[in-house]
């Protein structure tokens, strides 16, 4: 580490503390990663002890949401509507910093900046979120630097270049959308984008066809609503093929290559297997399948590394728990509780937490799930409460309106 | 005068009931439809910070035996003991609107 770059860091710090509590500080939490859990994680800390300082490290300037990224994606909202700044965590006195963290000393306790520089902590927080397995599809890289396919499975850049690609491809040409093997980030949202898409084609291309190649043997998700809409909605648009894994890409032929066969489309939308985000492999912290990391779900504290929490979608998931922004959400406030409690000598107890995800299935209806967890003092994990959660009774523009607010509700909750 | 600023202070700095901490912490699950402490975003969800608590007890009790017809909540309110729905309702109960 260069000094000049310490200084300049640690003098950045300090001006952007000022901002915050004039109580002295009781410790430092640093928080990887700006998404539904390290954001909340960073603001809900701050909202239960304004004496702890925060400083979350995050790469991008802003935050993308991935719920309500499949109505940009199919042209029925606007990005404008799915960014979101972190103006909101800094007034609640967060200090944000914008660079990469690029690895982690977990007996030093510090965090190795990417422009330079070591930020020391007393807890941590890790919610990297997921990085793709580019290598389970052989020639995917390749194929994605190109601009041949393309997974739109991190709102963004990709969410834009998709749509462009729907937009330009002809009447009577064919999409295809390929599902990785559970588990994935979003559960019903490949089955929401295709949805999306099918509408989308329904309005502006009535001749294109939308193929669903999924690794999976059905549905991973709100099974049967999804098939109702398909059938009512989307006869003659959608063809959906359960247990067909993407292998391969060929940019060249513009092919899915399956298990036994090749699958040609216009557009190529496969989305790759993935793991924890790649600051929790570096770190130490992937603990199964060479892919998760497995926490304890009273504190989200590391099974392998003390003193750090890991959230959200990089998470071993706990029994029929998805991987989902609302998890992620209620994950970092299992940690800020655990985290508060811990930095003020008093014996974390467990969270019970909640779940609700919606799905559009058209722009105008929505379906949902809904589940709640709690503490299992036997089997150690958090468990969905018997009798509890469940699904729509029926997709309806009532649940499109709560999915709208829902999203509202839990942008502010993350991140205002 | 004096005397009164100091145990001000020391209120301050006095740890939050472990009963505040409980409802605080089952409530925070909540906030990704109702807001952060209750207070929601938008005119579509019922903002829950500062109802009465007897009101809040009834309701949710109410979707859990399923003589309150819901969309969602009759499904959430089944994961809630009557404990912990005592604990949610006092405190959203104590959370200014």
């Amino acid at each position: 580490m260069q000094r000049r770059d310490f200084l300049k860091l640690a003098g950045a710090l300090s001006i952007a503390g000022c901002a915050g509590s004039a109580a002295p500080s009781k410790a430092r939490v640093v928080v990887i990663g700006g998404g539904f859990g390290g954001a909340t994680a960073a603001k809900y800390i701050r909202l239960w002890d304004p004496s702890i300082d925060v400083v979350l490290v995050e790469r991008e300037n802003g935050f993308t949401s991935c719920p309500m990224s499949n109505l940009v994606l199919s042209g029925f909202s606007g990005m404008e509507q799915i960014r979101h700044g972190y103006e909101g965590l800094r007034r609640h006195g967060v200090q944000v910093v914008r660079d990469e963290a690029i690895g982690i000393d977990p007996a030093k306790k510090t965090v190795r900046l990417g422009r330079g520089g070591d930020l020391s902590y007393e807890r941590l927080v890790v919610s990297p979120g997921i990085d793709f397995s580019f290598g389970d599809v052989q020639g995917y890289e390749v194929a994605m630097h190109a601009g041949r396919v393309l997974h739109a499975w991190k709102a963004g850049e990709q969410t834009l270049l998709l749509r462009r690609q729907l937009e330009q491809m002809r009447d009577g040409g064919v999409c295809v959308i390929s599902i990785p093997l559970a588990p994935y980030r979003c559960g019903p949202g490949p089955y929401e984008r295709a949805s999306l898409v099918a509408a989308y084609f329904k309005q502006a291309k009535p001749r294109a066809k939308l193929l669903v190649l999924d690794a999976n043997p059905d549905i991973t998700s709100k099974a049967g609503l999804f098939r109702a809409a398909w059938k009512d909605l989307y006869g003659g648009i959608i063809e959906y093929q359960p247990n067909a894994r993407a292998v391969g890409v060929d940019a060249a032929t513009m092919a899915v290559k399956l298990e036994v066969e090749d699958v040609k489309g216009d557009v190529l939308n496969v989305v790759p297997p993935h793991h924890a985000g790649d600051i929790a492999r570096k770190a130490g912290l992937v603990t199964t399948n060479n892919r998760w990391c497995d926490v304890d779900w009273r504190t989200m504290e590391s099974k392998v590394v003390p003193g750090i929490h890991v959230l959200g979608d990089a998470t071993l998931s706990a029994p029929a728990m998805p991987k989902s922004g609302s998890m992620a959400n209620n994950h970092a406030k299992i940690a800020a509780a655990a985290i508060v409690a811990t930095l003020n000598g008093r014996a974390p107890a467990p969270v019970q937490i909640l779940n609700t995800c919606y799905s559009f299935v058209s722009p105008h209806e929505a379906i949902r799930v809904s589940s709640v967890h709690a503490w299992d003092d036997k089997d150690a994990t958090l468990k969905a409460v018997a009798g509890s959660g469940g699904i729509s009774a029926a997709r309806s523009s009532i649940e499109a309106s709560y999915a709208r607010s829902w999203a509202r509700n839990i942008w502010a909750d993350s991140l205002a | 005068m004096r005397a009164f600023l100091f145990v001000a202070a020391a209120l301050a700095v006095t740890p939050v009931a472990a009963q505040d901490v409980q409802g605080r912490n089952l409530a925070a699950a909540c906030a990704i439809c109702h807001g952060t402490e209750g207070r929601a975003v938008g005119s579509d969800l019922v903002p829950l910070a500062g109802m009465p608590r007897d009101y809040l007890i009834r309701q949710l009790q109410d979707f859990k035996s399923g003589k309150r017809p819901a969309t969602v909540m009759h499904q959430i309110a089944k994961g809630y003991s009557d404990p912990q729905i005592d604990a949610l309702a006092a405190w959203f109960a104590a959370q200014r609107r």
